[in-house]
């Protein structure tokens, strides 16, 4: 199988929460390329707004720090698309990753947060991805594979 | 205005429109929260169906009220969750809270039946 990129963009954005809707925006009209359902943009929108959201909140809580977000199309032999998205803060990091990704837990019950964020967009995408350092930060990658319509 | 409240004294109906997000959020809590708190409705009916996008942080709304309610004796019902809101409240396992109609709500309270909505 040969890999190749038919198109990417990087972007960064300060951790402003008026930003996640910014965010899931740009990515979900970058995807627009591929002509996606209706049902696969919201997929994509919803698991780029738990990820900015949890750098918002959780990598950045009492500062505001740069959160980068890096999408590709790529390509398998013609055929198959997938959308790859990274989404990575230099913030607070995450000690126990999988205790992080829970379903139901949180760090931050006072905020009313569900803890489903990770549930979200391991649900909706096709692959998720979490590296994290405590004090360097923490990066999501995402894929989600998208067939192009005729 | 994100919410629309109607209040008949029992029931409190909250019609939010547009995007249910983290930065959204707090405004939506606050209005809806007033109203709980000068009312104490007995029953409060969320309705999704003029919202735009929804993620994680609607369950929160949705979960917040319920201690809400639970604490001054009401129930809470979600109406007009259709399509991608749906979803996401059917995977926070919330899907037994979902009313096809607020006017189901309305007629049940009506008639006096306090069991658990269906």
């Amino acid at each position: 199988m040969k890999q190749r990129e038919l198109n990417r963009f990087r972007l960064t954005i300060p951790s402003r929460s008026q930003n996640e809707s910014f965010a899931r925006t740009a990515v979900s009209a970058f995807a627009a390329r591929l002509d996606p359902t209706l049902d696969e943009l919201s997929d994509i929108k919803a698991a780029v707004s738990e990820a900015v959201t949890n750098s918002i909140v959780h990598g950045y809580p009492d500062t505001i720090g740069e959160i980068e977000i890096i999408c590709r199309i790529l390509t398998y032999d013609g055929a198959e698309c997938i959308l790859y998205i990274r989404i990575r803060d230099k913030g607070v990091g995450i000690s126990d990753i999988p205790l992080a990704m829970t379903p139901m837990y949180t760090s931050a019950p006072e905020g009313e947060r569900a803890g489903l964020g990770f549930a979200v967009m391991q649900s909706f995408m096709d692959g998720v991805k979490v590296r994290s350092a405590a004090g360097k930060g923490t990066s999501v990658t995402m894929t989600k594979k998208l067939t192009p319509r005729d | 205005m994100p919410v629309r409240l109607t209040n008949t004294g029992d029931c409190v109906m909250a019609a939010i429109s547009g995007d249910v997000d983290h930065h959204s959020l707090p405004r939506i809590r606050a209005e809806i929260d007033a109203v709980i708190d000068h009312s104490a409705p007995k029953w409060l009916v969320l309705d999704f169906s003029a919202v735009t996008f929804m993620d994680s942080s609607g369950i929160g709304l949705i979960l917040g009220r319920m201690r809400l309610l639970e604490g001054i004796g009401g129930k809470i019902a979600v109406t007009g969750a259709v399509g991608y809101p749906e979803r996401i409240i059917k995977l926070a396992g919330l899907g037994s809270l979902l009313q096809k109609t607020p006017g189901a709500i309305a007629g049940r309270q009506k008639e006096g039946v306090t069991s658990e909505t269906a």
